[in-house]
């Protein structure tokens, strides 16, 4: 593998560990299966392009995109808590929604970013390679949103909204507003996701119709993987888990896109990503299983 | 954890041994080409079929004196985006990219490999090149663009009576909605009126084309990747309903159109690899003003107007390229 493809996989794989902890927050702290994700992703990516493209600072676009992100997920937690539609379908229902007004904002289905500044060209310093600042950049960004996550679900508040997803009738009965909490937590949730995808878009060219497909599923790949390689308990373990399997799974489709010498093909990249997650996830177990084993 | 790096980091290792190893084992004079295409269905395919034609047929052979990689993103712009990052790393003599997201997504990444897109509608809007004309970049490339009077002009001839075109295409794919943008333009002076149908997936393009029966004369459709890749869908349809089905692409034809005049992809292909041959011969991308199809084709399917209603004139059937019987 060439340096450049792994710093590659390095970039793609900090963005979408911001996709990560936004799941983390809804599956795992929340316990809101949430599909929003899949439609929140392109949001940001078609609202920071937009906005870029008609010549807005693009810090401040990358800023709405997260806006948006967040309100894409104050949508579905109301869809969910106040009218009472269940979790999976009301994210489902805004998903859906969201391929429309996706185009809707955009105005067609891709918008390219190749000759527009970037918050990336901005930032950039010109003594660095930009394939090493990009990665470099991201990795600030990443830090600065776990670290920020990490102290908020310290506070009263975030504790609260854990509590929430943990037992929801005790934290009622603790005197917690348990519906103001989800929609609070989805917006977190889907503003990190939306924030993701405006970053997408910047570092690959542009923004495009079909880029939220699978989200969710690399999302929790990543969720799942990063538990597996790092098991804890405690939180701020919890979200460095997340973001290192964002970035591993990136990793392996790069090992997938460089197994052409065994004789696998293009077509095959998929399963062959599919396989090395699944070692991921089963290597722990062996280890355990055979540690067990010489004991006895 | 520690363990797991650990062997993950090994295996890596090893993996980049072999590679270096399998890369030095080559000799000095070969070219290495690198394709990358957003998703596999048969027009696409069929570029860099032709675009691997090109090559063997000037000398360049697989294993021997050329270096060819093909990686599809299987329809996820992630994986495209870090198929474009795996090429440029490779350092390749050339990247062909293959429709517009994988385009992108190589051309962000580099401003020094030669990229030659290929099967983009319109480089220009995709900010793939400044212009039409030659970039002065490390960006060329072929488009599939197609002039759409000659479109209308041909559906006039097959359906003279026609009044309402019907089209089912995705919304979401840049190229078809730069088709519908245009056609809605021109229309007017042809005397015909357009009727929509959606089709965001390809498991609707059934649906959408039953959509469009009573309302349309006629089902034209573009090179959508959706409809291309669910044809026999819409020509279900068309033969229940006799409803006549004119395509844009010419294997649509084999599948039940009653004709196309259209790119012949194998062609495109064909045409991209000599520019990707000129390129490994030490041209510069950014002189050679991107391109678009020289060789359209009209294919016509006898069968198909007879099972949707139609007879096709004998001056029709006498300017076919193909007749499919």
């Amino acid at each position: 593998m060439s340096l450049f493809s792994m710093f590659g996989a390095l970039e793609i794989g900090l963005i979408f560990s911001l996709v990560a902890l936004g799941v983390f927050i809804s599956f795992r702290l929340l316990r809101f299966p949430d599909l929003t994700v899949d439609g929140s992703f392109p949001l940001g990516g078609a609202v920071g392009a937009l906005c870029i493209s008609n010549g807005m600072d693009p810090f401040l676009a990358t800023a709405l995109a997260a806006f948006a992100g967040a309100s894409a997920g104050v949508v579905t937690a109301i869809l969910n808590v106040h009218l009472k539609i269940m979790d999976l379908l009301a994210s489902i229902l805004m998903m859906t929604a969201l391929y429309s007004i996706n185009l809707r904002i955009m105005g067609k289905p891709n918008i390219p970013l190749i000759m527009e500044p970037t918050v990336f060209t901005l930032l950039e310093p010109s003594w660095l390679i930009d394939y090493i600042a990009r990665p470099v950049i991201l990795i600030v960004v990443v830090l600065l949103a776990k670290l920020a996550l990490d102290a908020y679900f310290s506070t009263r508040q975030g504790l609260a909204i854990r509590a929430t997803g943990s037992n929801p009738r005790m934290a009622r009965s603790q005197g917690i507003n348990t519906g103001a909490m989800v929609i609070l937590g989805m917006a977190i949730s889907n503003g990190l996701v939306g924030l993701a995808g405006a970053l997408f878009a910047q570092s690959q060219g542009g923004a495009d119709i079909s880029m939220g497909i699978g989200t969710i599923v690399i999302g929790l790949a990543a969720v799942i993987v990063g538990e597996s390689i790092l098991p804890s308990r405690r939180l701020f373990l919890l979200t460095l888990a997340v973001i290192l399997g964002a970035i591993v799974y990136r990793f392996f489709i790069a090992l997938a896109l460089n197994s052409d010498f065994i004789g696998l093909q293009a077509q095959d990249l998929n399963l062959v990503t599919a396989v090395l997650v699944t070692l991921a996830l089963v290597i722990p177990l062996l280890k355990q299983r055979f540690a067990r084993g010489k004991r006895v | 954890m520690t363990t797991f790096t650990k062997k993950a980091l090994l295996s890596l290792s090893a993996l980049t041994l072999a590679m270096s190893a399998s890369f030095g084992a080559l000799a000095e004079s070969v070219k290495s080409v690198a394709v990358t295409a957003i998703v596999e269905h048969p027009a696409l395919d069929s570029v860099r079929d032709g675009v691997l034609a090109t090559l063997n047929e000037a000398g360049y052979e697989e294993g021997k004196n050329l270096k060819w990689q093909y990686q599809s993103a299987q329809g996820n712009t992630g994986t495209a985006a870090q198929i474009a990052r795996k090429f440029i790393g490779d350092q390749p003599d050339a990247i062909v990219a293959i429709a517009t997201p994988s385009a992108q997504a190589a051309v962000a990444g580099t401003k020094r490999i030669p990229i030659i897109f290929s099967a983009v509608t319109d480089p220009v809007e995709g900010q793939l090149t400044p212009s039409w004309e030659a970039s002065g970049t490390n960006v060329t490339g072929v488009s599939d663009v197609l002039e759409l009077g000659k479109q209308m002009e041909l559906i006039k001839q097959i359906v003279p009576e026609a009044k309402r075109v019907g089209m089912v295409y995705n919304p979401g794919e840049a190229n078809s909605v730069a088709v519908v943008t245009a056609l809605k333009k021109i229309l007017a002076d042809y005397n015909l009126t357009l009727v929509e149908a959606a089709a965001p997936r390809s498991v609707d393009v059934g649906s959408a084309a039953r959509s469009l029966v009573g309302k349309v004369d006629v089902i034209y459709t573009n090179t959508d990747n959706n409809v291309v890749s669910a044809y026999e869908a819409l020509v279900k349809v068309g033969n229940d309903m006799n409803i006549p089905l004119i395509a844009s692409d010419t294997d649509s034809v084999k599948r039940g159109a009653i004709a196309a005049l259209g790119v012949n992809y194998m062609d495109l292909g064909k045409q991209t690899g000599r520019i990707v041959l000129r390129i490994l011969e030490g041209e510069n991308p950014g002189d050679i003003k991107p391109q678009t199809s020289e060789n359209i084709q009209l294919f016509v399917n006898l069968s198909a107007a007879e099972k949707q209603g139609v007879t096709l004139s004998q001056e029709l059937i006498d300017s076919a390229a193909e007749i499919i019987r």
